[in-house]
């Protein structure tokens, strides 16, 4: 009976609800913010905003913290009835921004140190982490004969092989240079489409965020600024602290029959069909980011262009910005997209709400979504 | 060789100096280098004393406090029915706090050096802040605790004054190698104090060898 209850109760509070408070010299973390129990949430802001400090409190690691964490209906942390759970019994995973492995022991013994430890089952077998990070040619190899890359996967490993309830990636990537962390960059997706557990993921690399994020939360001086859906967000962009350059829209879509010869693929989504660079197997969920600065207009179809991307729209609505431009938000086939164009051509085209234009997409970020396989980078499509 | 009984007593005493130090400095030296309260200056200047106090002042103190007319040694008398002071159980006490800084100062760089990064990893694994510790700290930090062996072990095999001090120059209980080796000078035996003091230089070279051969270089860590 009293089960039942606490299912329910359960039931309406899935997810993590987060309230911490910690004065630190440069700044004091006060946050206050929900989040959901599955897929990826990027935590996001520059640096000295308090990311680190707030995974430290979700671990344990921060004993000055005040606040309450609850994790599903699991109280982990409440200052108010004194009950804190110490950091091995909180089923959290950290992977710290240095891969902090043991190096007295080798790789396999460090993948088994959290094996050992665990307090439920595993949710994926020894052999299947080892194969998906790409470590068994690594597993005799001391810790400390690993590179920078090697390394931190074979972290992240360790991390899950304590089949934690919560992941938390602490800027896994930061010490990597460009070449390694593209290396790594798949491994995560990879993890993120196969895990059943949520991980948040600390990055002021807004590339990293775009691939992974389903969720975002924004940071500033220790405070949350923004927070809510990867799309809600981005369309708020510049008020969410990512930057008046990074305004855009989400599209979910599906691939169709790749153009082989020319590397490209056309992927279906609810605004129309988009040409992405890449080849992509029929039918794969993709997640198209596009960027407002990517999207420019015309009142007429344009016939001789480089441009591959162009849906026909209506404008709903004109922002004046800072500065010389104007974001138009337009509806393409019932989807919102963005575009933002100077004031003057706003003003040669007469643009006003309820007109018909083009919209010509020069570049689009592609993320394969909810499934193991390559991704693309983010990139222009040649044009 | 009746000058066995004091290498063997010496040696006795020094073992068993070194492990109750190693378990009593290790909590001690952890403490000092994570903590960020106001009295670790003081416990550091406190746990330092003995490696500028002369030994004879370290000694005329314990003999103070341990004689059994002092609070702690008419306690222990009256529980033990033996005194502290001229007691092979005095001179350990004794021995304790006189090496306390060689076993402390070797754990305490050895432990900042490390940090607290493995330590808070293997937390998040799963390990009970004993569990790391034992099962990462030690193993990472296993130089620190051989330093903090070594010297610990060597100092007390060379104490002298505290020795004479609280324990006098009993044979059997009280009567170290440094003692029977200053009695043998004293008595102008230089053979005998030649011989002991032989072995006592070659002991120590050893320990020191040995101690500098295992901290050789390793491979950096990445």
């Amino acid at each position: 009976m009293r089960r039942d209850a606490a299912n329910a109760q359960c039931a309406h509070r899935r997810g993590l609800a987060v309230r911490y408070r910690l004065a630190r010299r440069e700044f004091t973390l006060d946050v206050d913010f929900a989040l959901p129990s599955s897929g990826v949430t990027g935590l996001f802001g520059p640096s000295g905003s308090g990311k680190t400090t707030l995974l430290r409190c979700l671990a344990g690691l921060e004993p000055a913290a005040v606040g309450r964490f609850v994790c599903d209906a699991r109280v982990i942390d409440d200052t108010a009835t004194k009950r804190r759970l110490p950091p091995a019994q909180r089923g959290i995973g950290i992977v710290f921004q240095e891969p902090r492995l043991f190096a007295h022991l080798d790789v396999e013994q460090n993948l088994r140190y959290g094996e050992k430890r665990r307090q439920r089952d595993a949710f994926v077998a020894f052999a299947e982490l080892v194969e998906l990070l790409d470590i068994a040619p690594l597993l005799a190899r001391r810790a400390s004969a690993l590179s920078g890359g090697e390394a931190q996967r074979v972290a992240i490993a360790r991390a899950l092989m304590s089949a934690p309830r919560l992941l938390l990636l602490d800027e896994p990537l930061a010490s990597l240079d460009r070449r390694r962390r593209e290396a790594i960059l798949p491994f995560l997706e990879k993890l993120h489409a196969r895990l059943p557990i949520p991980m948040i993921y600390v990055t002021h690399r807004l590339d990293e965020i775009l691939r992974l994020a389903d969720t975002l939360l924004v940071l500033d001086a220790g405070s949350r600024i923004a927070g809510g859906r990867l799309d809600d967000v981005l369309a708020d962009a510049a008020a969410s602290g990512l930057g008046s350059a990074n305004v855009g829209v989400v599209l979910e879509g599906t691939a169709g029959a790749a153009d082989g010869e020319h590397g490209m693929t056309p992927v279906a989504t609810p605004a129309g069909v988009l040409w992405v660079t890449g080849r992509y197997a029929m039918k794969t969920p993709l997640r198209l980011v596009v960027r407002a600065n990517d999207v420019s207009i015309s009142l007429a179809p344009l016939v001789a262009t480089s441009i591959q991307n162009s849906l026909p729209a209506q404008v709903v609505s004109l922002d004046e910005e800072a500065g010389a431009t104007v974001r138009l938000a337009l509806d393409a086939a019932g989807h919102k997209i963005l575009a933002r164009i100077t004031r003057r051509a706003a003003a040669r085209l007469g643009v006003k709400p309820g007109m018909p234009v083009y919209a010509h997409i020069k570049s689009v970020a592609v993320r394969r979504h909810r499934l193991a396989g390559v991704v693309e980078r983010y990139g222009a499509d040649p044009s | 060789m009746s000058d066995l009984g004091p290498l063997l007593l010496s040696l006795k005493l020094a073992g068993l100096t070194t492990a109750i130090l190693l378990f009593a400095a290790t909590p001690l030296a952890w403490w000092l280098a994570h903590t960020r309260s106001r009295l670790k200056a003081p416990v550091q200047a406190l746990v330092a004393l003995p490696i500028v106090l002369p030994p004879t002042v370290l000694g005329f103190y314990f003999l103070v406090f341990l004689s059994p007319n002092s609070t702690l040694g008419g306690l222990w008398v009256e529980a033990s029915g033996s005194s502290l002071t001229f007691s092979f159980t005095g001179l350990v006490l004794a021995s304790i706090v006189y090496s306390l800084p060689f076993a402390v100062q070797p754990l305490l760089s050895a432990f900042a050096a490390l940090g607290r990064r493995e330590y808070e990893a293997a937390q998040t694994l799963g390990a009970s802040r004993l569990d790391a510790f034992v099962s990462v700290v030690l193993p990472l930090a296993l130089p620190g605790f051989l330093g903090a062996a070594v010297l610990s072990f060597a100092h007390t095999l060379g104490e002298f004054g505290v020795v004479l001090m609280v324990g006098g120059n009993l044979p059997g209980e009280t009567r170290t190698v440094s003692i029977a080796i200053y009695d043998h000078v004293e008595s102008l035996d230089y053979a005998a104090a030649h011989t002991l003091s032989l072995i006592l230089l070659a002991a120590s070279f050893t320990v020191l060898l040995a101690l500098f051969a295992c901290q050789r270089p390793r491979p950096a860590r990445v």
